[in-house]
């Protein structure tokens, strides 16, 4: 009678249906996920890049007081100071001028979550890239030049954007950076020698 | 004699005759049976009505589609001699300028037709702006068409790195920076960005691959479907009055002409003339003073000196005075975003009753004077450094610029409009 019937019934079961249309999409969504996992993580650092960001060493003898230099870790540079003992005390007396003066917003080991943000007094280690959106800060360690102003305790101007910091690396207020320049974590294993991604804590 | 393709002397009014395809013979026969040649070409070309009073602004829209086949032809051949990686991109591109025969001429025609690309698009977008073309029914072929900016914007980013100049290492610092404002997520997004410590030969890698490949099959994608959304609904026109409500005997716009043969037509004079501004630019100054490429550039990369100035290239400078405007990187990166986002809200912001500036009032045209004004203005602060005058002239044209998106729910509504007539303005030449 009914030519193209296959089953006995002509009724469909349209809930079960769309029950099972909706478990079959789920499950699919599901496997799409997971087969997004690998692409996604392919895109991390890999094995190699990680290896490379092995810990700096650097000589201090390099750097004479009052004078900077850049060395890179981890494809950032990274900027050794040795302040002098009236750059040091340059560091006080402008507290109401910074926007974390204590350093509580910004990003350093403990043992630099102090006013000089170092381990020693003299010897600075920052990273060099500015926490705005990560140009090398120039320096500008003489104080009350013509361009920095006449308040100008000594530190870094960044061309970019036209953040401010001091010579701990701290922002001063109106910069577009809002916390101070970041501090790697660092050792010196002898008196002379920086270590650059190495501390108490292991390596970095 | 007159077959349906040819079309008869008529009367101003007059009905243009449906052309109809003539059935083929022959190979032309064979391949229609199998292929809708003939078919395709009577729907999108010579039976798709145009409204007949286009000007100037309607070239664009060609324009656009001409850039992205030049772009894509000469990044094909660039690809051939371009070797992605921090050690030898530097050097191919060098290769490329000096050793490859023409090799300049392709770089230089790339470069230059990537702000090409820009100015057309604004310029597309501008007549948008003018004309209403947003409005419904067309909110769906702007939003696409933004898509298609943002890409495009995607796109030229990426394509800045690969050269791996100086200010292509600083500018990709800066931008892939950007993302590490997000609370959170940030820096572990940056480094999944960059998949390295810094901007690094990874990164430079996977830029590329999205540069040639990933960006460009998006890209084609979304024009493709900003012109299907276009057949949907027809152009705009500079009256912003919808041509499908008055229809004659054949079913056809009175006020629509066939855009095969007239508008190609008119879209030839419109390369013609872009072809011969390409040509001067790629010839005689490639660099545009600095604005198309900039100096900064042709030193390599150097990961321990920024250039003294950190400014993409001219297309982007409005939206990055605003980045700098804002004296916070999470509000200032907010604010930016905010800037382009304003852009897909536009459909829904207008509230006129009138889709052309034609019959809209003073407030909308003194609104969109001083929007252009104060975007224009910000793309040239880009370019400054944030200092003194220029840093309070920014501000000043930041508010303005979101005011102009803002005030715009009020001042369409409040406005009085001109009475809009019943078929376009037209003055037969």
């Amino acid at each position: 009678m009914a030519e193209n019937v296959i089953g006995a019934s002509d009724e469909v079961d349209l809930s079960r249906r769309k029950f099972l249309t909706a478990a079959t999409s789920a499950t699919g969504a599901v496997g799409v996920v997971f087969a997004a996992i690998p692409f996604v993580a392919s895109w991390k650092p890999s094995e190699r890049a990680m290896a490379l960001g092995a810990p700096t060493e650097f000589d201090l003898s390099k750097v004479e007081a009052g004078q900077m230099t850049i060395i890179t870790w981890r494809k950032q540079p990274i900027y050794v100071v040795r302040r002098t003992p009236d750059m040091v005390s340059r560091l006080e007396g402008h507290d109401n001028m910074l926007k974390d003066p204590k350093s509580d917003e910004s990003d350093q080991p403990p043992y630099a979550k102090n006013t000089q943000r170092s381990r020693k007094a003299d010897i600075l280690v920052l990273i060099g890239t500015c926490t705005h959106l990560g140009c090398l800060p120039k320096q500008r360690f003489e104080k009350d030049t013509p361009e920095m102003g006449a308040t100008w305790p000594g530190g870094w101007l960044c061309p970019c954007h036209g953040s401010r910091f001091d010579l701990a690396g701290r922002v001063f207020d109106g910069s577009p950076a809002s916390v101070n320049l970041r501090v790697p974590p660092y050792s010196f294993p002898s008196d002379q020698k920086l270590v650059v991604g190495v501390d108490e804590k292991g390596t970095a | 004699m007159a077959t349906p393709r040819d079309y008869p002397m008529r009367a101003p009014g007059d009905p243009l005759p449906d052309p109809t395809p003539v059935p083929r013979k022959g190979f032309l026969g064979w391949l229609n049976k199998r292929l809708p040649v003939d078919e395709f070409i009577q729907n999108q070309l010579t039976g798709y009505y145009a409204p007949k009073n286009f000007n100037v602004w309607y070239f664009f829209g060609s324009l656009a589609l001409v850039v992205l086949v030049l772009q894509l032809v000469t990044g094909i051949f660039l690809t051939m001699f371009y070797k992605p990686g921090e050690a030898t991109a530097f050097d191919s591109v060098e290769y490329i300028m000096r050793e490859v025969d023409w090799g300049w001429l392709i770089r230089y025609m790339h470069s230059t037709g990537a702000s090409a690309f820009f100015i057309v698009v604004y310029l597309h977008m501008f007549r948008a702006f003018l004309y209403g073309s947003y409005k419904a029914p067309r909110e769906l072929l702007w939003l696409i068409g933004m898509l298609v900016y943002l890409a495009l914007m995607a796109e030229a980013f990426m394509g800045y790195v690969l050269p791996w100049g100086n200010m292509s290492f600083w500018g990709a610092q800066v931008i892939v920076n950007i993302f590490g404002t997000i609370p959170g997520i940030g820096p572990g997004l940056v480094e999944w960005i960059r998949g390295d410590f810094g901007i690094a030969d990874a990164t430079l890698n996977r830029f590329f691959a999205l540069h040639v490949a990933a960006v460009p099959l998006i890209l084609l994608a979304l024009v493709g479907l900003h012109l299907v959304a276009l057949r949907r609904t027809g152009s705009n026109n500079p009256d912003g009055i919808e041509i499908k409500e008055k229809v004659g005997p054949n079913g056809k716009p009175l006020d629509g002409i066939p855009f095969h043969p007239y508008y190609t037509v008119k879209d030839i004079v419109g390369v013609g003339l872009f072809l011969v501004i390409m040509a001067i630019i790629v010839f005689y100054t490639p660099t545009l003073g600095g604005l198309f490429l900039e100096s900064a550039n042709f030193e390599p990369a150097s990961r321990v000196s920024t250039p003294p100035d950190i400014t993409p290239v001219w297309y982007f400078t409005p939206f990055y005075a605003i980045l700098r405007a804002i004296p916070d990187q999470r509000l200032g990166a907010l604010t930016m975003l905010l800037a382009i986002v304003a852009f897909f809200f536009l459909p829904w912001l207008d509230r006129s009753p009138v889709k052309s500036m034609r019959y809209k009032g003073w407030m909308s045209r003194t609104a969109l004077a001083v929007f252009v004004i104060s975007f224009v203005g910000l793309g040239w602060l880009g370019m400054r450094p944030p200092e003194g005058i220029y840093a309070v002239i920014g501000r000043v044209f930041v508010v303005l610029y979101f005011l102009f998106w803002i005030l715009m729910p009020f001042y369409t509504r409040m406005e009085r409009v001109k009475p809009v007539p019943e078929r376009v303005v037209y003055h037969a030449h």
